[in-house]
């Protein structure tokens, strides 16, 4: 159970005091790609992004740390917590990922 | 310092003394009149190796309560002053402080807010906290003064409260004012005692025992977070007067949260807070001499707001005028405010305000013959005609 779930079967009187959360790292269980209007497919006509020469620039500008390394250069956009910005669209420079509406 | 002694203090060194043997951890302050001579003392007191403490030199208000906040929540013991400009510079983490529940005491050496800019006595500047969910009381004099910011280090760390308080003592009439105070004959100084032990935090960042704190909280939670809030301020309460038994057991000096005085009798009287209570005490013997019943309550707990003890003081008299060292404007004075809230459909006395001494507009004897004379005029047309009255301004 998340920290969310639990915290919300609580009232008033029994949350913590402060607002605190009584562990540490739950941000994580905090799922921000449900925020996203916009998903970021590759596109399909470039692969050059999966090739071993990938040049990391999406993977270092992600503002949210969602896409992940699975290789050393394999690359896979994390959708728990991508918000759909598409600085890594932006950023690309052979234009390998497009923005897409979510439905 | 094993015996008390009786020295003559300004206020603001009467604050620095209390302080100082309350050993805080940390100090964060910043120079602002009429307060600068306390965190000045302080840092003598520092520099000469009388006080061990972290005193952090800060650029700003803002950022002597944003190190209060930080310095509170590793359980540190934690004290500043501010007044005025300064209160309003830092209030954003005034508001946090006490969202977050970390006992902070903070010496407010009343002064009104600009503009016209001014440096002498008004309550605008606490009024503007009085909704950041601090407790605030109000010293009537020096001695007050001394012993309250003692028993603010107590109350604000009481586990059951665990909320900053904010210590108010009126600018220059107090500040600046050399009066006769009584130290405390403490034998053990490390906790005065017994009276305030060190510190023990409801929750503190630990690397051991890690927490998250000062997190966003949405809509599902914020009301929840803040309804807690309230209730920890509104019993904080019986901890206040619990400490001021206490300190009044072992010292012999006890303040109430409300004081009555000569209100057995009272036909009129006034509600006052801060320095003002004592020339109006001084009031109420003249006109008492001269055979009128009129009577006084003294408010020194105004956060959280003691509305039976209020209810109590006044409701045998007959009308009763709330004095107010500010206005909240397009309205009337806040103290009334709440007074009237707590007085509405109890069928007691007339209760009208009086907006007295803006900006260091002189409070005198006068001052209140003029306020009991209006009272006793609506009395006996048994209504309020007008129910905010500035007192001792120039008309026409």
């Amino acid at each position: 159970m998340t920290i969310q779930d639990e915290y919300r079967k609580k009232g008033w009187k029994n949350l913590p005091p402060g607002g605190i959360v009584d562990r540490p790292a739950t941000a994580l269980e905090y799922k921000t790609g449900t925020w996203r209007a916009f998903r970021p497919i590759r596109n399909k006509d470039k692969k050059i992004c999966q090739n071993p020469e990938a040049c990391l620039i999406c993977w270092a500008l992600c503002p949210d740390a969602a896409i992940k390394r699975v290789e050393p250069n394999e690359l896979e956009f994390d959708m728990d917590y991508c918000k759909g910005c598409g600085v890594c669209a932006l950023e690309c420079p052979l234009k390998a990922i497009e923005m897409e509406q979510e439905e | 310092m094993a015996k008390a002694k009786t020295l003559g203090m300004m206020g603001d060194f009467a604050v620095a003394e209390a302080a100082k043997l309350c050993n805080p951890d940390v100090i964060a302050a910043y120079p602002i009149t009429p307060q600068t001579i306390i965190v000045e003392r302080l840092s003598e007191f520092v520099a000469d190796g009388e006080l061990e403490c972290e005193y952090i030199c800060v650029e700003s208000e803002h950022s002597a309560m944003s190190a209060c906040y930080g310095a509170s929540a590793t359980g540190a013991r934690v004290y500043t002053a501010t007044a005025s400009q300064g209160l309003a510079l830092m209030i954003e983490i005034v508001y946090i402080t006490a969202s977050a529940r970390f006992p902070v005491v903070m010496t407010i050496a009343n002064r009104a807010l600009s503009g016209p800019i001014n440096i002498h006595c008004d309550h605008s500047d606490a009024m503007l906290a009085r909704d950041s969910g601090w407790i605030q009381l109000f010293a009537e004099d020096c001695q007050e003064a001394y012993d309250s910011t003692i028993q603010a280090f107590r109350i604000a760390e009481d586990k059951r409260v665990s909320l900053p308080v904010m210590n108010c003592l009126d600018g220059f009439v107090l500040s600046h004012s050399i009066e006769p105070v009584t130290t405390l004959p403490i034998e053990d100084e490390e906790t005065l005692d017994g009276f305030l032990p060190i510190r023990d935090p409801l929750y503190k960042l630990d690397v051991d025992a890690p927490i998250a704190q000062g997190l966003l909280a949405l809509p599902e939670f914020y009301m929840e977070i803040k309804r807690g809030q309230q209730e920890a301020h509104l019993k904080s309460l019986s901890v206040i007067k619990e400490v001021i038994q206490d300190f009044g057991d072992r010292w012999g000096r006890y303040y109430p949260v409300v004081e009555p005085y000569q209100m057995d009798d009272a036909e009129v009287a006034v509600m006052t807070i801060g320095s003002s209570t004592g020339t109006g005490k001084a009031a109420v013997d003249e006109l008492r001499a001269e055979g009128k019943k009129v009577g006084l309550v003294k408010l020194r707990c105004y956060r959280p707001f003691p509305v039976k003890d209020i209810q109590a003081a006044l409701k045998k008299a007959g009308a009763v005028g709330v004095c107010d060292r500010a206005v909240s404007f397009g309205s009337t004075g806040p103290v009334y405010a709440d007074t009237a809230g707590a007085m509405v459909g109890r069928g007691g006395p007339l209760v009208k305000n009086f907006i007295i001494g803006l900006g260091g507009k002189d409070i005198t004897i006068d001052t209140f013959r003029t306020m009991y004379d209006n009272l006793y005029a609506d009395l006996a047309k048994g209504e309020i005609e007008e129910p905010v009255e500035w007192i001792g301004i120039r008309g026409e």
